[in-house]
């Protein structure tokens, strides 16, 4: 076997500033992807839930495509497909000294649509688990259904949504990886870029499964710290009130409430 | 709202009387194709206290939850102080109306249900404040002393801050009672409000309900307390089989029923 012990600490303990700013995109679209995703799960979750049938069955197909092809396909799909068919190109957008490259901005827009289908399922799952008496006594009082959603009902889904969204971002920081195929580079590209110029594949690799494992494994920590302020049901200290608004923050409450 | 029973078109049920708070005519209901409602027609005045009695499935709960339009009705009308609730009339058809009429319908009839139904991650105070600010616009600090002050009359104002999980059925049931109050209702629906409780705490549940008729509230109530029946009802209304069989004051209906229905019925549970 040869594996050269200096480089892999070298990497693993001094990355270079790219390969830091790799780290950094695969945080930032992660984080972006659950947030966008979950938001507009929500709304794929309602319309599913909707009496209107053309809206529940244009959500249905919405997610039985979105889970019935693999996400790999959806990426190229979105940035390379859409363009080469002469349907919409992803251009670079300028934000000051922020430049947003249009690659990233697909791997962006697939990965959370990618999300959203898989957010509506769960969200749908945690809207149903709410008691059907929570959403009477506030129909009695004169709720609208906006309203009883976004005061009564969804503060109690977030109790049962809460552990499967967790895993759903273990999954989301692993995925990012796949937007490598379009040239965003993130963790797993800037591996392959260092990987062609020294060969060092099983080292780099080395390196950067841990880079994954660390990220994963700190999520896993603050998972567990959410979830055991949720796990007793109906608990001052499980339903703290506000804590849900500030665990989503503005990505789920903020987005009903423009609507409703 | 606007003046008392107005709106009701003369060709139902004739001239209302202008303290006429519930006018039911010839409610149908259906589960599918099972008819649990066969007609039932109730009126209820400003002040009354009507209780409804009748063994399980005689469809008794499935009125009272037509009355806020819980459920749906296929035929008849529904008037609650002289506004047809849930429906609007076309061309002599029923036509559901629009979620927000019938939200803004609801504010008026305060409803307490078997299972409480509190809100489970909002403390008693909580629940209480939550549609009077919500629903009605009230400002927090006004809601929240309005709040206090039910909670004190269900006798409860050590409670404030507590979770439902933490209070007993009869302590949720009372604050169950003291939301619904909060929004001012002109009308409160019991449907079997203490038949989920423990032995030893339906008594505190009835001493609020009986304050509160006393009050002058105008009360539907769906119990199995002939004790309650007989001392606050001013009318019992027995139902059986999705129809009203017999109703009249507690004496009547209890001393000298003329129903061989309500014979029954009574003598199995007095």
């Amino acid at each position: 076997m040869s594996f050269d012990w200096p480089f892999f600490w070298h990497y693993l303990l001094r990355p270079s500033a790219a390969y830091l700013n790799g780290l950094m995109l695969t945080l930032v679209l992660s984080v972006a992807a659950q947030a966008l995703g979950t938001s507009l799960g929500l709304f794929a979750a309602l319309g599913r839930m909707s009496r209107m049938a053309p809206l529940q069955y244009t959500i249905r197909g919405y997610i039985w495509i979105m889970r019935g092809t693999p996400l790999l396909v959806q990426i190229v799909f979105i940035y390379t497909g859409l363009a080469a068919g002469g349907i919409f190109r992803f251009e670079d957008i300028s934000l000051g000294i922020l430049t947003i490259p249009g690659n990233v901005q697909a791997g962006l827009v697939a990965l959370s649509l990618n999300e959203a289908a898989y957010m509506a399922e769960i969200i749908r799952a945690g809207i149903t688990s709410v008691d059907s008496g929570q959403t009477e006594a506030a129909k009695s009082l004169g709720m609208t259904y906006g309203l009883l959603m976004r005061r009564i009902v969804l503060p109690q889904a977030a109790r049962f949504v809460i552990p499967p969204l967790g895993n759903e971002f273990n999954a989301m920081l692993k995925n990012t990886t796949l937007v490598s195929v379009i040239g965003v580079p993130e963790l797993l590209l800037t591996t392959e870029t260092l990987t062609s110029a020294t060969f060092r594949v099983f080292e780099l690799y080395s390196v950067v499964a841990l880079y994954y494992l660390t990220l994963t494994t700190v999520w896993g920590i603050i998972q567990n710290r959410i979830e055991s302020r949720f796990s007793e049901p109906a608990t001052p200290a499980a339903v703290t009130p506000g804590f849900g608004e500030r665990f989503f923050g503005s990505a789920i409450f903020s987005a009903v409430r423009k609507k409703a | 709202m606007s003046a008392p029973s107005a709106n009701i078109p003369a060709s139902i049920g004739g001239v209302p009387a202008p303290d006429e708070v519930v006018r039911a005519v010839e409610v149908h209901k259906f589960f599918g194709k099972l008819e649990v409602l066969k007609g039932v027609s109730l009126t209820v005045r400003r002040g009354e206290v009507v209780v409804i009695i009748g063994p399980s499935g005689s469809g008794k709960t499935t009125f009272v939850r037509c009355l806020n339009h819980l459920e749906k009705i296929e035929s008849g009308r529904i008037f609650v102080n002289g506004h047809l609730i849930g429906y609007r009339e076309r061309g002599g058809r029923l036509v559901e109306d629009r979620e927000r009429n019938i939200a803004r319908q609801r504010r008026e009839i305060g409803m307490v249900f078997q299972r409480f139904n509190l809100f489970h991650h909002k403390t008693a105070l909580g629940n209480i404040v939550e549609a009077p600010i919500h629903v009605l616009g009230v400002p927090e600090r006004e809601a929240v002393a309005i709040g206090r002050d039910l909670l004190a009359r269900v006798g409860l104002s050590d409670k404030a801050d507590v979770y439902p999980a933490q209070l007993s059925g009869g302590q949720q049931q009372r604050v169950a009672i003291a939301r619904a109050l909060a929004m001012k209702p002109s009308l409160m629906l019991f449907d079997e409000p203490t038949s989920a409780l423990d032995p030893e705490m339906i008594g505190e549940v009835l001493e609020v309900m009986q304050e509160l008729a006393h009050a002058g509230m105008t009360m539907i109530v769906v119990s199995h307390e002939m004790g309650f029946a007989r001392e606050v009802a001013d009318r019992v209304v027995m139902m059986d089989d999705g129809k009203i069989v017999e109703e009249g004051t507690p004496d009547q209906l209890f001393q000298r029923p003329t129903h061989k229905r309500t014979q029954a019925f009574l003598s199995k549970i007095l």
